[in-house]
């Protein structure tokens, strides 16, 4: 089913006419209301008068995340606080996170994306939808919750963790839609075994998985262990937040990307240089209905490619494939975007502490598991253990307090981490994805 | 009046021990007294040895990390009750044991064992005042 037949299955030729027009007043806005923009622009030697067609997009300069930090908090805000109604933010280096915000068309905007792509996923109203996504600054769990209502379906705002409860939840409330980052689908599924509920005999029909990346095989596999279809949604809150594409249950082959929202593009990660349809590089995009916090070619850092052909669903957006991997050092650890340069900012405040460590990611029962390796040091070693193991913990305290994640803190001797021609391998990830 | 002791950081993991006693062989160090406290995950060993300098030089060329703690060795009367005077003195003057081991040799009628206290010289002192003997670096490294 197709929530919004109208811009969902636009032909190219119209929907082309309507991202220039928006594109267009996107660029005048930006450059009028955020400085940032204005400077950019200049340097480049660029005039928003330029932009004479779509193609024109790619004179323009790229953003990126630090040009985000650089201007944080609300530095990119291109109205007046007064109309902003919401603020979001991802974890960042040490408090600072990256922040974005919403005026009140925003919000009815994203909800609209997000009804949209819960409709692609299976769901209708009349459905209950479980909404594990988590609440709070992460915009997965209010998002979701937004598009459900939207959408009409009754919302069951549980958010993350308590994960007994939600078993509980499903099993009475028997709600046939669940919204999850994918390992804590499985990991859901997993309690729920433990409590002697078997997932498939539950009500879910469909599943809507996004907010790190996964395979086809942890389709299978989730597929198979949770008894429902699952399907794969993008988004980033720099962006909008979940609901920038959405695969859809008729094919499952690829995202549909919100075009009439987003301009998507696709770029050689060194070069810059925009690469044709079907070619992989880094996902680039451009919004092009935001209000509060328009982004102009925006490096997601998402590796991917695009696929033009036309879909059995009817959709005659574009379509991303699965995310295939970063092209920077970022790991997501249960949703959490996680810098290594975030942890090694956490050691360096600590006294004594010095920041050799080496980042190990594993997946176990289907959760991640983050260790950080700490090399002892002469500053900070001491003959006491307590004082060691008091280091540990500290470590894991900081780590939690300023990136949100739950992290294994190890001690091991210096030279312990491997170094590839005398530069520390700082990243090791066994999860399969 | 204290003696110098190096501590030595180790994973757990199989030789590594073996790898420390290896080096300070290499290097002529013999090991006077030794402890092994340890977690899952690690492990502080503590060594007193004949020459602490010439130990620790060797061990951090070999990659460990490693500490020097000044410690106390007492000699403690070697009789039924002869370490509980010891500590019950200074339980009663609120001195704590952060860790202690036993020394591999005797001197004459009494044992000798390692302390490690919170407040070191108040321990000196009341160990002193009671008659106890403290041994000195030359009197440890030697014995």
């Amino acid at each position: 089913m197709i929530y919004d037949i109208e811009y969902e299955t636009m032909p190219r030729e119209a929907l082309e006419a309507i991202q220039f027009r928006r594109l267009k007043a996107t660029i005048e806005r930006g450059y009028a209301s955020v400085p940032f923009y204005q400077q950019k622009f200049e340097a480049a030697g660029i005039t928003p008068g330029d932009i004479q067609s779509l193609q024109d997009l790619q004179r323009l300069p790229f953003t990126t995340k630090q040009d985000l930090r650089d201007n944080y908090p609300f530095g990119m805000f291109a109205v007046p606080m007064e109309n902003v109604v919401r603020i979001h933010a991802s974890s960042g280096t040490t408090g600072q996170p990256t922040v974005v915000g919403y005026t009140a068309r925003d919000v009815d905007t994203w909800a609209g994306l997000m009804a949209r792509s819960l409709m692609a996923g299976g769901a209708t109203r009349g459905d209950i939808i479980h909404n594990a996504y988590g609440y709070g600054l992460f915009t997965g769990g209010l998002g979701a919750h937004y598009g459900a209502e939207k959408l009409g379906a009754s919302v069951i705002p549980v958010s993350g963790g308590n994960t007994k409860r939600q078993v509980v939840i499903m099993k009475d409330f028997g709600p046939t839609i669940l919204t999850a980052t994918p390992s804590y689908a499985l990991h859901l599924a997993e309690v729920a075994g433990d409590m002697g509920v078997s997932f498939p005999d539950l009500k879910f029909k469909y599943g809507i998985f996004g907010a790190e990346p996964w395979s086809e095989s942890m389709r299978e596999e989730i597929e198979e262990k949770l008894g429902l279809v699952a399907v794969d949604i993008y988004g980033l809150s720099e962006v909008i937040g979940p609901g920038v594409a959405m695969e859809c249950y008729e094919a499952k082959k690829g995202l549909h990307i919100f075009e009439d929202h987003f301009i998507p593009e696709i770029i050689n990660p060194d070069t810059g240089e925009v690469l044709p349809y079907g070619e992989t590089g880094e996902l680039v995009f451009t919004s092009i209905t935001k209000e509060a916090f328009p982004v102009i070619r925006y490096r997601t850092r998402d590796i991917t490619s695009l696929n033009p052909t036309p879909c059995t669903c009817g959709r005659t957006m574009v379509r991303m494939n699965k995310v295939s991997g970063r092209s920077d050092d970022m790991l997501i650890i249960r949703g959490v975007n996680v810098f290594p340069s975030q942890i090694e900012s956490v050691l360096m405040e600590m006294q004594n502490v010095e920041p050799h460590y080496q980042l190990v990611v594993d997946r176990e029962d289907q959760l991640d598991i983050l260790t950080v390796m700490v090399e002892v040091s002469e500053s900070m070693f001491s003959d006491e253990v307590k004082t060691l193991q008091g280091m540990e913990k500290e470590i894991t305290k900081n780590i939690k307090d300023y990136l949100g994640v739950s992290a294994k803190v190890k001690l091991v001797e210096p030279k312990a981490i491997a170094r590839s021609q005398g530069k520390a391998v700082r990243v090791i990830d066994n999860r399969k994805i | 009046m204290q003696a110098e002791q190096i501590s030595v950081f180790l994973e757990n993991k199989a030789g590594r021990l073996c790898e420390v006693t290896g080096v300070l062989a290499e290097a002529q160090v013999n090991i006077r007294a030794l402890a092994l406290a340890d977690t899952s995950d690690f492990g502080v060993l503590r060594l007193i040895v004949d020459h602490t300098e010439k130990a620790k030089t060797a061990l951090k060329q070999a990659g460990f990390t490693v500490g020097k703690t000044d410690v106390l060795a007492v000699e403690v009367p070697d009789r039924p009750g002869g370490l509980h005077e010891i500590l019950d003195l200074l339980q009663s003057e609120g001195i704590n044991v952060e860790y202690m081991y036993a020394f591999v040799n005797v001197t004459g009628e009494n044992a000798v064992m390692i302390f490690r206290f919170d407040e070191t010289d108040r321990a000196i002192a009341t160990l002193q005042a009671k008659g106890f003997t403290i041994l000195n670096r030359e009197q440890v490294y030697s014995l």
